[in-house]
């Protein structure tokens, strides 16, 4: 580059006096900016303070008198004022994990097509009917859940299961009892179909990154498209994948509207997922217009909303250690 | 390093000379013969009637300015474009006298006789024999005794068994860029295909490694017939018997190498080489 002289200074360009104030100004600005993001990203934390008070405080009463019987005890009586989360707990924990047995291979299929097999025509319109499924609202999926999905599962699903598992023992057991069609069973299926679309969605993004040179490297040693999948692109986005599925998890850990629809809610445990029953989420939004202020129902209430923030929080931090960064990796 | 370098070089080109009086005596049989073969990415034609007899253990080389068609001429050869829709491939391809075009043969199959090693390294995200088992498991069956000899054949061909014997199980990402690419060559030649394709093998490399694999190309020809794409003319000088020069997707010259760098018999050959254009 060629020194500018002087005269060649482009006109605007004016004495270092000026120079100097606008500095000043421009460093005010840039404080003012500073200061403004700061503020916006503790905003954050205060706002997670301020739920774990609440819940904390709110539940402190019911911990005090059931002590961490609570978290076992299967007790659900607004009449004798005994309170557990036994029930809610098993109920919460079970649909998440038979909405991910469902979804996790349901949406690694997808996912697979239309990343690898499906025509270029098809990609576009099953790719936008996902995120559209992604985007309808849960309490529609629950009222298409009741009329559409129970019905199906008490004539169809459930006869059919009993009919193949039912023989079989231990398994049998949970395919067992009257096929009344809502209960845990339905719930559990009810929130993989929520959850699949956006667990695709991600599962998507993270095929579509894979190098192509690394999966025409494997290609190239005589792979087939199935090969290279199991092979390349799914060790490849490993870590991404398990994060997915956890989120998915988060997801359908505190669902509650459609989860209520389906459930049942029915306070036991029943070794038959035909059973009702009811999940963390559901029992909230069914019993709290119910509990007074100040009465021991609102404590137990607030402090299984605690349980399921410890859940989540749990959920996030399995996700985070499973994805951490491994040596050599 | 500059030492190294020069005495790597000086002791390829000997072995250089010494090949090529060896081979001068006898004529090499065709491994790929190329027939009036066409490319299409979709309506744009990049191949224009291509004629061309790739000899067997023999280097050859194909140069030409990016765009010339000498890269996807080579993806044509294992029938990579096959992955991708809109592009096809007219004309006739043989191997040995079959024809590698025809949908009968499984790409599967042509790729596990046709090997290729891209410009980039691709080491699989796995372990470094896992890496080179992997293509071997497709194709055979073989016990754990065989496959272990069979790994320490081919990293011991592609030079890089020493560096790697006492690490075999950590990942190959974390070899460096000059050994990942040696493992892929590696992995390539485990399969043991008759045909290498190299993309381009040492671009992303620094020159030691860069020496080091054209030593190992010129020592791989005995057992495999070699097709190298390459946008440096000294490389192509060093390491191939034939070289074919490409311009705007026709074949412009396809000669023995030292006459293509001495005496080229087209004008555009003689611009390109002398460093006039490309």
């Amino acid at each position: 580059m060629t020194a500018i002289s002087p005269n060649s200074a482009p006109p605007g360009v004016t004495t270092s006096l000026h120079q100097g104030a606008s500095q000043t100004s421009k460093q005010v600005k840039d404080k003012l900016f500073h200061y403004g993001l700061v503020g916006a990203a503790t905003l954050v934390l205060i706002i997670l303070g301020a739920i774990i008070v609440m819940l904390f405080k709110g539940g402190l009463p019911a911990l005090e008198t059931f002590g961490l019987g609570f978290f076992f005890s299967t007790e659900w009586n607004p009449v004798t004022e005994e309170y557990g989360a036994g029930v809610m707990l098993y109920g919460t924990l079970i649909t998440s994990v038979i909405a991910m047995i469902l979804a996790f291979p349901a949406s690694l299929g997808i996912a697979l097509f239309l990343t690898e097999v499906a025509p270029q025509s098809l990609r576009r319109p099953i790719g936008t009917a996902v995120q559209l499924l992604a985007a309808v609202p849960s309490i529609i999926y629950g009222m298409w859940g009741f009329f559409i999905v129970v019905p199906l599962m008490s004539g169809w699903v459930q006869p059919f299961l009993t009919t193949i598992f039912g023989p079989i023992p231990l398994i049998g057991e949970l395919f067992s009892g009257a096929p009344a069609g809502t209960g845990i069973l339905t719930a559990g299926l009810i929130l993989a179909l929520m959850i699949m679309p956006f667990i695709t969605a991600m599962f998507v993004e993270i095929f579509v990154s894979v190098p192509p040179v690394l999966k025409e490297a494997a290609y190239g040693v005589g792979a087939t498209t199935s090969e290279v999948f199991r092979a390349v692109t799914v060790p490849y986005g490993r870590t991404a994948i398990v994060g997915a599925v956890m989120l998915g998890l988060g997801r359908a850990l505190g669902e509650t509207m459609a989860v209520t629809f389906v459930i049942g809610n029915a306070n036991r445990i029943k070794s038959t997922l035909y059973a009702p029953g009811a999940s963390i989420a559901s029992t909230i939004a069914n019993e709290f217009p119910e509990a007074g202020p100040g009465s021991m129902k609102l404590h137990a209430l607030l402090e299984l909303g605690l349980a399921l923030f410890i859940i989540s929080f749990l959920v996030l931090a399995l996700a985070r250690f499973l994805v951490r960064p491994r040596m050599g990796d | 390093m500059n030492i190294e370098l020069t005495e790597m070089s000086e002791s390829l080109r000997q072995r250089r000379a010494e090949a090529g009086a060896f081979g001068a005596r006898g004529e090499a049989e065709t491994k790929l013969l190329i027939e009036n073969l066409e490319f299409f990415y979709g309506e744009n034609r990049a191949l224009h009637g291509i004629d061309m007899k790739v000899p067997e253990n023999r280097v050859t080389a194909m140069i030409g300015p990016s765009g010339c068609g000498k890269s996807t001429l080579l993806r044509v050869l294992n029938r990579m474009y096959d992955l991708y829709p809109g592009q096809r491939a007219t004309g006739s391809v043989r191997l040995d006298g079959e024809d590698i075009l025809s949908p009968n043969l499984p790409a599967a199959r042509l790729r596990n006789r046709v090997g290729m090693v891209f410009q980039k390294p691709t080491p699989f995200p796995m372990s470094i024999r896992d890496n080179i088992a992997f293509g071997i498991k497709l194709n055979e069956t073989i016990s754990k005794g065989e496959m272990d000899e069979r790994i320490e054949w081919s990293l011991s061909k592609a030079a890089i068994w020493d560096e790697v014997k006492d690490r075999l199980h950590s990942p190959a990402n974390g070899l460096s860029g000059g050994q990942q690419q040696r493992l892929c060559i590696a992995r390539t030649i485990a399969v043991k295909p008759e045909v290498v394709l190299l993309d381009e093998p040492t671009s992303a490399l620094d020159p030691i490694s860069t020496a080091r694999i054209e030593e190992l190309i010129d020592e791989l020809k005995s057992e495999f017939t070699i097709v190298i794409v390459t946008h440096n003319m000294q490389q192509a000088a060093r390491c191939s018997d034939m070289t074919a020069f490409f311009l705007l997707g026709n074949l412009v010259e396809f000669n023995e190498t030292n006459k293509i760098f001495t005496a080229p018999q087209d004008s555009r050959t003689q611009d390109y080489i002398t460093g006039r254009f490309g």
